[in-house]
């Protein structure tokens, strides 16, 4: 396995055996216990090995001091994923009466390093709970500082979904999402965070006071990438149990209109469309015809598909190759519910 | 197309000696359990398990043991904890799902709070997120899809809005990911392709092409599978490699039960075989 060569150089430079840090004394190191027959026996570092068999004697004998504190930290450092140390340094924090900002910046240090381990974050919310609602915009902003890096970071989207219901902090929330989405367009993540603010934002009046502004704003977005997944799904799940308002708002369908007419990246533009004809839609001339006109040469006559729906799962089993069997059986469902 | 370079990849599992200045090996120190099934597991689908010593297997994995019940895990509205610390994630609900349906103990949890929870976690797009409001994500979707198959309960799910979701994760290499707009990723070849699977939906996407993608992210010289083409092996991908292989009938593997994630003849022992203690 490739190794990160960087990180081990720091922690190796600075290591000084415990046996010889005098806030240690006393302590007997306890070694692992791998019984007689280890199975995936690692071959474990001299550091990692000492940090883990203090971390043992002291974990072992219910220690909850400074020094196990500072034990905590290290063992974290060599392997951010043990949930037992992670654990114990809560049970060591509550014993001592921990300095709570502290420990939100000990939680950064580790994010730097990787901020998608699961531990990490599960102390960062159980920190934040300590604080209660005062800790909100530093949360907020903690997690805006993990998407400047990575923007679809999946657990920092979960520990934001957790702070605004816990904590509060909802005010900015649509004009964030707005702009992440003007720095990517297709980050999904910030599409579905778009959807839980308007659904479940206390200052905006809900999905039915949100609906109207947000059709133009998918729409908007839909026109500047129509290949783009998510504006699409958006747009569709602004009227989730609503098809008779689906069907009857003009403008879903001159936005599927308008992309069929350019003739590129189509497709999501053709399957909305496809859906509204299943829901009874009766499309006017005019779309008809731009659905016609992307039947290519292979197609054959327009009349040979029996109808619209037919036709569009032809165009898309060619368009979309990689998923001609699911163009197929929308094909058989519209036959047979036609 | 290439082929499948199994006698590799039983060398690369076998060869656990880990180097001592390697990272990886020092991060995966609390994954000697999950490393232990995904390697097993592996070996299992290559038709080599006989060349570890299952004693030895067992022995140690009995020393793992420890005093814990699931069932205390369960929360009030459904859910499950990941253990007595809390975090809650469907994945929870899912290993304790799991589990308690191998150990024939389902009845010990309030099961229809259990699906309600994992209900409440479904998205606008018809899948699955870690918590309610959460975004769509091919893993979490493997869990909750896999929690309804084991309770008897699919019928939640819309089955065609999550099958089109599903396939739509196949990219023009011919992977999978597990979001929208994200990298293809050899894992995905399992969380996605067992969930379609389960809800009957495989044939939507192109399987030849999932093949040879997954079979373009093999070492060949050297073992093992990595998540994409010429990036480094580790055993989670070669497992869920393999594993994805065997869904996609790839000749020479064993089949896979999607929901457990175990060969299939081990699933028909445990609740078609003699009772073991």
């Amino acid at each position: 396995m490739a190794s990160s060569s960087s990180s081990e150089g720091e922690g190796r430079r600075a290591w000084v055996p415990l046996a010889s840090r005098p806030e240690f004394a006393g302590v007997t190191p306890l070694p692992q216990d791998d019984g007689p027959s280890p199975v995936v026996a690692i071959a474990y570092r001299d550091d990692f090995r000492e940090t883990m068999d203090y971390f043992r004697s002291l974990y072992s004998s219910r220690e909850l001091s400074p020094r196990s504190l500072l034990l905590t930290s290290l063992a974290i450092s060599v392997n951010p994923a043990n949930y037992t140390v992670w654990h114990f340094r809560r049970q060591v924090l509550e014993a001592l009466g921990a300095d709570w900002t502290e420990e939100l910046e000990f939680t950064e240090g580790v994010a730097k390093r990787n901020a998608k381990n699961y531990q990490l974050w599960h102390h960062r919310r159980w920190v934040a709970e300590k604080l209660g609602p005062d800790a909100a915009s530093r949360e907020l902003e903690f997690t805006r500082k993990i998407f400047c890096l990575d923007a679809k970071n999946y657990h920092a989207w979960s520990h934001r979904q957790w702070v605004l219901q816990a904590l509060g902090g909802w005010e900015d929330e649509l004009d964030y999402c707005a702009q992440l989405l003007e720095e990517d367009v297709f980050n999904n993540s910030a599409w579905n965070q778009r959807y839980f603010v308007i659904t479940k934002s206390p200052s905006l009046g809900g999905l039915n006071a949100m609906r109207d502004s947000e059709v133009d704003y998918a729409i908007e977005a839909i026109h500047a990438n129509p290949e783009n997944e998510s504006p699409w799904r958006y747009l569709r799940g602004l009227y989730n149990d609503e098809n008779e308002a689906w069907l009857n708002d003009s403008r879903v369908h001159s936005a599927c209109l308008r992309v069929l007419k350019a003739k590129r990246n189509f497709k999501f533009a053709l399957s909305t469309l496809l859906d509204l004809l299943g829901l009874g839609f009766k499309p006017n001339q005019e779309i008809k015809d731009a659905i016609t006109s992307l039947r290519t040469s292979d197609l054959g006559e327009a009349g040979s598909d029996s109808d619209l729906a037919n036709s569009i799962c032809s165009i898309l089993g060619l368009e979309d190759p990689m998923r001609a069997n699911y163009w197929t059986w929308r094909k058989q469902q519209a036959s047979s519910s036609s | 197309m290439g082929e499948l370079a199994g006698d590799k990849h039983v060398k690369y599992i076998l060869s656990v000696e880990k180097k001592k200045d390697s990272f990886e090996s020092v991060v995966m120190e609390h994954l000697r359990l999950n490393g232990a099934y995904w390697g097993l597991t592996t070996l299992d689908l290559l038709g080599k398990l006989d060349t570890v010593d299952s004693n030895e297997v067992v022995s140690w994995i009995l020393q793992c043991q420890h005093e814990s019940d699931i069932r205390a895990l369960q929360n009030e509205d459904g859910s499950f904890s990941g253990d007595i610390w809390g975090e809650v994630d469907t994945r929870f609900s899912y290993c304790a799902i799991c589990c308690l349906a191998i150990l024939k103990r389902l009845d010990s949890i309030n099961v229809e709070k259990a699906v309600r929870y994992i209900v409440s976690c479904k998205t606008l797009d018809g899948g699955f997120g870690c918590t309610p409001g959460a975004e769509s994500h091919a893993g979490q979707i493997f869990c909750c899809v896999g929690a309804l198959a084991i309770t008897g309960s699919l019928h939640h799910i819309d089955k065609d809005l999550l099958g089109w979701w599903l396939c739509e994760r196949q990219v023009k290499s011919g992977g999978l990911n597990g979001r929208p707009e994200k990298l293809a990723d050899v894992c995905y070849s399992w969380w996605v392709l067992s969930s379609l699977i389960m809800i009957d939906r495989v044939h939507w996407i192109d399987k030849e092409k999932l093949i040879k993608f997954i079979l373009d992210c093999q070492d060949t010289e050297n073992g093992g599978i990595s998540d994409r083409p010429d990036d480094a092996v580790d055993i989670f991908h070669t497992y869920f490699g393999v594993a994805g292989l065997s869904l996609l009938e790839y000749p020479g593997l064993k089949a896979t039960d999607p929901a457990y994630a175990l060969p299939v003849d081990v699933v028909n022992r445990i609740f078609f075989g003699r009772c073991s203690t």
